[in-house]
């Protein structure tokens, strides 16, 4: 019994372990470069990761029901397209609604594969990865596409002196946060993840709650693919390429399970800013640009084998015992 | 609350003439009882009984092909679980199905947690903590409702499964098998908890293999065999040994082959020794000896630790405590490649998912364990001139019924047939001692037939042979020695002479020996 009580309280180190991680990694930034832990530095860390902060809550959904979605980046893209070639001079809401909607359809194509087809969500997903980038290119004739005047000013402007891009991440964040805390939908989510066949016995409306889960995924992609193209001003082929690693991996390293079922919604807020502070940091210290990758996957690997480390504890704690050991005090 | 001596005659739940085949297999045979308003009901049988599937089909999990059921003097036949639930039938399975994920209280109200207001989706935290706390003090469970379930010990998860039956208005309530991972104290406060519940009028139908308890609680029995109900009174006429005899009582059936007489106790290095194995939680002080030209067979209850100690022995699993012995050299816990190499093989009791490839040939299947022996030295090239033959001459040997084992998937085999590839695979390794778990699950007649006599043939040649399984015939006929686990125990041993199906299951249920 003892020893079960020590991998108890290392399971409860783990949990913590992605906010240490990023204040580990901070530290060792702040000491190797004086630029780092400045405000204008710190405004930049969030500016750049406004845009996989949003794909990466949307991906964060899927995860916890022990999914996946390989189609964010090309929702990305493909919703980047349709806003420039469809919509390029209206107002900065329609163009958000626009990106949402065209993101949220693309995610319930990819939910009714999964629920009502029995697709694995990996292969469903894929699928649909290589579809919308291909509709994309087919769309903008693989010509690189400029963001119309008002939409690349969003991604310079301030609202009430924080960076507008900003304003749209914490929206995401707060709209997450409303789902899984202050609706049923989050104990379905979390509970699906964690016990398919068990949500079935304890009636959780599943194939609800899983297509629900890849449409908010697509709509986060939507607006993420929004942002981007709103900093960058332009659409390129490869715009969004890659994009549905990085987000997951930005949730596994907020502490988000592969395995389904476990994780926070702040999670992956935590996974985006440690992975774009390693590339700010990397910068600042002149390191080689060739290194940046090198040292991202470092950090992921080093996530997801924490991850494991962490899922095989648990199985240990939740271990079927046969012969009930009675506390020394019985 | 008050004069419950009155309404126990009303009667809650009635169950006529229910049947239920799998495929062309009939598992219940006309079952019918009742149990009454504020009554509990205590079920016994055999696993393979029917006990469960009569209760999925209470709990709506199974419906039935014929019968009818009625609750409260209403015909009642609930579609899925859901619809069960609803109507106030709340089956507390042996699986809890708790999410360690979610905290007690997303728990205990899954889908049913109260709104802020009737038109808005969001939940109220509020109320649902009132309510929460409202069942889990019902039920004498003192934690905070925004706890991680994860934090239950096994006794307060099935103290919130029950919570959860009250939360939807139970008229009935099924325990299956709850005692098994509980402490005494648990035990004690559990047994408290369903005479209280009992008192509000609840029926209880409480399923154990533990028959003092079950003789504690109820106020009727019910006694199943074979999908049949052997007795169905009050308790008050039987005794602990009667029930016994209401449970057992088949004819053992000429399946078996001929005895082959005591085997002479030569003393030789016994091919598999264990000696004080434990594990914490799972066995505890296991010893156990097979050699060469014995059959020995583990028998007891499901959960009473006869498939994890195979797993232990095989090194699938650590054991803490304890030496494992294989032709007198020790081995290290979890090893499973010296294993092997010792000439050890396991045939798992999930043919399923954990020993046959489904969509492979019955050839790739059997080859698999023994590529290493048809290989070539330098590269590992296979050597398909002495594969096949050997194949062909293990399927023949196996008497293996199918079309081409070379092209036909493992999928499209019968069970038995299935099964008699998995011991291919073992037998072209030359095993010294097989260790087999539930080698006939799932097998037709005939196949169980071949399989035993195939066992025979092989302990003649001197191989040892540990055999699992919950048919105490089986291991009647088929062993030298059947040891009987119990709660993660060796609780007593019988040799050929001594064999008795009613000591052996008496020992499994945690009796004494001698009866």
């Amino acid at each position: 019994m003892k020893t079960e009580s020590i991998v108890q309280i290392l399971n409860r180190i783990l949990r913590w372990s992605p906010l240490l991680f990023l204040c580990v990694v901070a530290i060792v930034f702040t000491i190797l470069s004086r630029q780092f832990f400045t405000i204008s530095n710190i405004q930049a860390i969030l500016v750049q990761s406004s845009w996989l902060a949003l794909v990466a809550l949307g991906m964060n959904f899927v995860l916890l029901t022990a999914g996946v979605d390989l189609s964010v980046g090309a929702i990305m893209y493909f919703a980047a397209v349709t806003v420039s070639l469809a919509v390029p001079a209206a107002s900065v809401w329609v163009v958000v609604l626009v990106a949402m909607l065209v993101g949220a359809v693309f995610g319930g194509a990819n939910g009714l594969f999964i629920v009502r087809l029995g697709i694995p969500p990996f292969i469903a997903t894929l699928a649909t990865a290589f579809i919308g980038r291909g509709l994309g290119l087919f769309f903008s004739g693989t010509q690189a596409l400029y963001a119309g005047a008002r939409l690349a000013t969003v991604g310079r402007e301030s609202w009430l002196g924080i960076p507008a891009v900003i304003w749209f991440a914490a929206a995401g964040l707060l709209v997450s946060l409303a789902l899984m805390r202050a609706l049923e939908f989050g104990s379905f989510v979390r509970a699906i993840g964690a016990d398919h066949e068990g949500s079935r016995r304890a009636g959780v409306p599943i194939a609800r709650v899983t297509w629900s889960v890849y449409v908010l995924a697509g709509a986060f992609a939507g607006i993420g693919g929004l942002i981007s193209l709103a900093q960058t001003a332009s659409v390129s082929p490869a715009f969004g390429l890659n994009a549905e690693f990085l987000a997951i991996s930005a949730a596994v390293l907020g502490g988000t399970s592969l395995f389904g079922g476990r994780g926070s919604v702040w999670g992956p807020i935590v996974g985006v800013v440690l992975i774009t502070i390693v590339q700010d940091g990397m910068a600042l210290i002149n390191a080689n640009p060739y290194a940046y990758p090198v040292t991202t996957g470092i950090v992921i690997f080093i996530a997801v084998a924490l991850d494991c480390l962490r899922s095989s504890l648990t199985t240990r704690v939740e271990r079927k015992q046969i012969r009930v050991v009675e506390p020394a005090s019985a | 609350m008050s004069g419950n001596s009155n309404i126990i005659n009303l009667t809650r739940l009635r169950m006529e003439g229910v049947t239920k085949s799998f495929s062309t297999v009939r598992v219940l045979h006309g079952v019918s009882f009742e149990v009454g308003v504020g009554e509990v009901l205590g079920v016994v049988g055999e696993n393979g009984s029917g006990k469960s599937t009569t209760m999925n089909i209470i709990a709506g999990i199974l419906a039935p092909d014929e019968g009818t059921m009625v609750l409260d003097g209403h015909k009642f036949l609930p579609p899925n679980r859901r619809a069960a639930e609803k109507t106030g039938i709340a089956f507390i399975q042996q699986e809890l199905t708790v999410f360690p994920n979610l905290s007690v209280e997303e728990n205990l109200l899954l889908g049913r947690a109260p709104r802020v207001s009737g038109a808005l989706p969001f939940i109220s935290r509020k109320q649902r903590r009132t309510r929460a706390m409202e069942f889990l003090q019902a039920v004498g469970l003192d934690v905070n409702p925004g706890t991680s379930a994860s934090q239950l010990s096994t006794g307060e998860r099935q103290l919130l499964e029950i919570a959860r039956g009250l939360s939807i208005d139970a008229r009935v309530m099924i325990f299956d098998e709850p005692t098994t991972s509980l402490t005494n104290k648990e035990t004690e406060r559990l047994f408290a908890l369903i005479r209280r519940l009992k008192s509000s009028g609840i029926a209880i139908i409480y399923i154990s293999h533990a028959l003092n308890d079950v003789l504690q609680l109820s106020d009727k029995l019910l006694v199943m065999r074979d999908g049949r109900v052997t007795f169905h009174g009050p308790k008050a006429v039987m005794t602990p040994e009667q029930l016994i005899v209401a449970m057992v009582g088949r004819s053992i059936d000429a399946l078996f082959p001929p005895s082959r007489g005591t085997v002479s106790k030569r003393e030789e290095t016994p091919l598999l020794e264990l000696r004080g194995v434990s594990e914490p939680g799972i066995v505890e002080g296991i010893n156990l000896k097979v050699t060469a030209g014995e059959i020995v067979g583990i028998s007891g209850l499901m959960g009473s630790g006869r498939s994890e100690l195979a797993r232990i022995i095989f090194g699938l699993d650590f054991h803490r405590q304890g030496q494992i012995k294989a032709n007198g050299a020790s081995l290290t816990s979890g090893d499973l490649s010296a294993r092997l190499r010792s000439g050890m093989a396991f045939l798992t009791e999930d043919r399923r998912h954990e020993g046959l490839m489904m969509d492979a040939s019955a050839s790739e299947n059997m080859a698999l364990a023994a590529l290493r022996s048809f290989s070539s030295s330098i590269y590992g090239r296979l050597q398909t001139t002495t594969l096949k033959p050997a194949l062909k001459e293990m399927a023949g040997r196996l008497h293996l019924k199918c079309d081409n084992i070379d092209t036909s998937p493992a999928r499209s085999l019968s069970g038995g047939n299935q099964q008699k590839v998995v011991i291919g695979r073992w037998l072209l390794c030359q095993p010294k001692l097989l260790i087999l778990d539930e080698p006939t699950r799932g097998v037709d007649v005939g196949a169980k037939e071949e399989i035993y006599a195939l066992l025979a043939v092989l302990v003649a040649q001197g191989k040892g042979i540990l055999v699992i399984s919950s048919e105490i015939e089986e291991l009647i006929g088929l062993c030298d020695r059947i040891v009987v686990m119990h709660r993660g125990c060796i609780v007593s041993e019988f040799n050929r002479v001594e064999f008795d199906q009613k000591k052996i299951l008496s020992a499994a249920f945690g009796r004494a020996k001698a009866v």
